[in-house]
């Protein structure tokens, strides 16, 4: 339970980041809230060379507006994150989400670009930037570039960041003020991993939906997208719906496993009755 | 192995000394400064054990590195009561509502409460109830901790 020897270095701004990390070659890794990667260390599931410790990078904290939307500093604390006015009106998704993140003493180190990078199947971050149609902004030597948050997860803590790229923002686009939106998960314990859980978001106007956007969490090998009951949601009004139908439908692409919590048809099953009810639920909740 | 020179406020005194990159606050705190009371319960952030206050936040020790406490304020539960020994008023009722059996966990509790109990706006029973379930204990199956609770929060009102 201790770590294997690394180096330590300071970034003190997110250019310095990008340069150290360059620096340091390819079994480097970068050190934000720590809340993830430090377990990982002290379990010795990872072993860099050299951590980049990007707290003291005071510009790559904070919110503001931009062109792809809200633009969250990647080493902005989740807890700074779930109080900022501009989060909780512009992104109630992920306000909501991040207070299902581990514990109030987790979510004053944690920050919201970290868990986004580190890619965890079961965390609730990833999967919310999936479901929103997020953009995750990825700076090294050679420039910056956007990747959809959908093209961004290849595998369990497997991303498509090349070794010298870091992540310094997310945006997360703005949905229309009339999205509702629903956060539910199933853990054996508060702060846990989740075993199951969901991230959905209906943009719903007289009765119709608009835009719907969904993102599962601990129901496959990354966070997974839900495309097919997306299309099959949109332009419909709610009165029309089957929500048995549509659960078979949202979870017919998930490659849920088989470990010491939870049996694959446990978490199958699961995710369809919780996916149904929240249809129910926000049906019943605009009908009222 | 990197190695570095750190200097931090514990306590209310500054602190220097050597560590390796790799070393946790938690350690350093225990064998270098021979601050006991942060406890090794899970070495991997679930149990609440090695709380401490890191400029005023309520934070596991056992999930920072010693390096990184480089120029902060560290707070652990030694700073509660007073030089003569007279308990902080959250470890009074702690003690009154037999809110601790073996300790092992009590100090993690105490820290999330004294950083509570600093907040403003000031928190509710069901927040607190909220940010103790980041701990965890063995012996008092809680309703003692959650007494304590009810107690600040009414004192509060």
């Amino acid at each position: 339970m201790k770590a294997a020897p690394f180096d330590y270095v300071e970034a003190g701004s997110a250019d310095e980041a990008v340069f150290l990390l360059g620096e340091a070659g390819s079994d480097a890794a970068i050190l934000a809230g720590g809340q993830t990667l430090m377990p990982l260390l002290s379990l010795r599931m990872t072993n860099p060379s050299v951590l980049v410790d990007i707290n003291p990078a005071n510009d790559m904290a904070g919110v503001s507006r931009g062109e792809h939307g809200i633009r969250i500093g990647a080493r902005t604390r989740q807890c700074d994150a779930m109080r900022d006015p501009m989060v909780r009106n512009c992104v109630p998704a992920l306000a909501q989400a991040i207070a299902h993140v581990g514990h109030y003493q987790t979510r004053a180190r944690g920050t919201v670009g970290g868990s986004i990078a580190l890619g965890e199947p079961a965390a609730e971050q990833p999967a919310t930037a999936v479901a929103m149609g997020a953009t995750i902004e990825l700076r090294s030597g050679r420039g910056t570039r956007l990747v959809p948050a959908r093209e961004f997860y290849v595998g369990p803590y497997m991303t498509t960041r090349a070794d010298d790229e870091v992540l310094v923002a997310v945006h997360f686009p703005e949905w229309h003020e009339d999205t509702q939106v629903v956060v539910r998960e199933v853990a054996r314990r508060p702060g846990d991993f989740a075993l199951v859980g969901l991230i959905m978001l209906l943009d719903i106007r007289q009765s119709k939906i608009e835009r719907a956007g969904i993102g599962w969490f601990g129901m496959g090998p990354t966070p997974m997208a839900a495309p097919l009951v997306e299309t099959a949601l949109v332009g419909r009004f709610l009165s029309e719906l089957d929500p048995r139908g549509l659960a078979q439908t949202a979870s017919s692409q998930l490659e849920p496993s088989d470990d010491l919590h939870a049996t694959s048809l446990y978490r199958r099953t699961v995710a369809q009755r919780m996916f149904e009810r929240s249809l129910q639920t926000l049906a019943g909740k605009i009908a009222a | 192995m990197s190695l570095h020179f750190i200097e931090f406020e514990l306590n209310g005194r500054t602190v220097e000394g050597m560590t390796d990159a790799r070393r946790t606050l938690l350690d350093y705190l225990r064998t270098d400064e021979g601050c006991t009371g942060p406890h090794g319960g899970c070495e991997h952030g679930v149990c609440g054990a090695c709380t401490v206050l890191l400029d005023g936040q309520a934070v596991r020790s056992c999930l920072m590195l010693a390096v990184q406490a480089n120029g902060k304020r560290v707070e652990t539960v030694e700073s509660l009561a007073s030089e003569n020994g007279e308990l902080h008023p959250i470890q009074q009722m702690f003690r009154e509502e037999f809110a601790l059996q073996c300790g092992f966990c009590t100090p993690g509790f105490l820290m999330t409460l004294a950083a509570l109990d600093r907040t403003e706006p000031r928190p509710d029973a069901e927040e607190m109830r909220a940010a103790l379930s980041g701990h965890l204990c063995r012996c008092t199956g809680y309703q003692g901790i959650l007494r304590v609770v009810d107690r600040l929060a009414e004192e509060r009102r």
